[in-house]
C-alpha cells in the first residue's frame, strides 16, 4: 500500500468524525476546537495533493486566524453554555437527513460517472510545480490572476471597515452648535 | 501518488453534506457559521483535488483566493453576530424574528 494511500485513509475517518463531532457537541467551544481538528486534517490532505503552500495556508489562516477569531467570540458572548436543541419546525430534522443522505448518493454517483473510481492523478506535477509550489502559484496569481488579486485587496479593505463600523457602540454623533456650546462652557 | 482523485472528492462531498446538516439543524449561529466554513473547506478540498488531476495550478489559486474570501466573510459575519448579540442578548436564530410575520 502507498504511503498516500495511508495517510488518506487514517485522516480521511479523523475528519469526518472531526465534522460529525461539530456537528453533535452542545458546548460551542467544544465544536470550535473539533472543527480546528477538521482543518489539520484537510491540511493534510492538501499536502498529499502535492499543494504545500496551501498546506500552510491552511494551518496559519483557518486553524490559526480564524478559529481564534470564532473562539474569542464565544468566549466575549459567554455563549459557552450550550445550545437549545429543541426543534420548532415540523420534520426539520428528518427532512434535512434524509436530503443529506440524498446529496451523498449523488455525489457518488456523479464522480462515479463523471471521473471514475479508478482514476489514479497523472504522473508530471512536479513540472507543474517547477520550481516549487509556491513560486509557481505566485507566477500564475500575478500573472494570469492578477485582477482578481487587486480585487481580494479592496475586499480585505471593505470588510475591515465593515467590521469596525459593525462593532462599534452607537454614540449619537455632536452637532457643530453643541461644540460650539461646550466650548463656550470651557472658556 | 497512489490515491484516487475521486476520493477526495467524495470525501469533500461528505464534509459538505456535513456542514449542510450543521446549517439546517442547529440553533446557535455561531456554530451554523463553523458549518458554513466546514462546507467551504470542503469545496478547497474538491478544488485541490480537480487542480491534482488536471496539472494545472489553477485550481489552488481558486482555493487560494476561497480563503480570503472566506477570512473576509468571518470577519463580517462575527461583527452581525457580536451586533446581534448586544441587541438581543441571545445568537440563537429561532429568536430573531423581528421579520417573522
Amino acid at each position: 500500500m502507498p504511503l498516500d494511500n495511508v495517510v488518506f485513509w487514517v485522516f480521511a475517518p479523523i475528519s469526518v468524525a472531526s465534522a460529525i463531532g461539530m456537528l453533535l457537541m452542545r458546548n460551542a467551544v467544544h465544536a470550535a476546537l473539533f472543527l480546528v481538528v477538521n482543518f489539520f486534517c484537510l491540511a493534510v490532505f492538501y499536502l498529499i495533493l502535492d499543494a504545500p503552500f496551501l498546506f500552510a495556508v491552511q494551518i496559519i489562516v483557518y486553524a490559526g486566524a480564524i478559529m481564534v477569531l470564532f473562539l474569542f467570540v464565544i468566549m466575549l458572548l459567554g455563549v459557552d453554555r450550550g445550545d437549545d436543541l429543541r426543534e420548532r419546525l415540523v420534520a426539520q430534522r428528518p427532512l434535512a437527513l434524509a436530503l443529506g443522505a440524498g446529496f451523498v448518493i449523488e455525489i457518488v454517483l456523479a464522480v462515479r460517472a463523471g471521473i471514475g473510481f479508478a482514476t489514479k492523478a497523472p504522473a508530471g506535477f512536479d513540472a507543474v510545480n517547477d520550481p516549487g509550489n509556491t513560486q509557481a502559484i505566485a507566477k500564475v496569481l500575478f500573472r494570469d490572476y492578477f485582477l482578481p488579486f487587486e480585487a481580494t485587496s479592496i475586499l480585505l479593505i471593505v470588510a475591515a471597515v465593515a467590521a469596525m463600523v459593525l462593532g462599534q457602540r452607537k454614540t449619537r454623533a455632536v452637532t457643530q452648535a453643541e461644540l460650539e456650546a461646550m466650548r463656550e462652557m470651557g472658556t | 501518488m497512489r490515491t484516487p482523485i475521486a476520493y477526495f472528492v467524495v470525501l469533500s462531498g461528505v464534509l459538505f453534506t456535513l456542514g449542510t446538516l450543521g446549517v439546517l439543524l442547529r440553533k446557535n449561529a455561531l456554530l451554523i457559521f463553523m458549518s458554513v466554513e466546514l462546507q467551504l473547506n470542503a469545496v478547497n478540498l474538491a478544488l485541490v483535488a480537480f487542480s491534482r488531476m488536471h496539472l494545472a495550478l489553477d485550481g489552488q489559486v481558486l482555493a487560494f483566493f476561497s480563503m480570503v474570501v472566506a477570512a473576509a466573510e468571518v470577519v463580517v459575519g462575527l461583527a452581525i453576530i457580536v451586533a446581534v448579540y448586544r441587541r438581543r442578548g441571545t445568537v440563537d436564530v429561532d429568536q430573531a424574528r423581528g421579520l417573522a410575520g
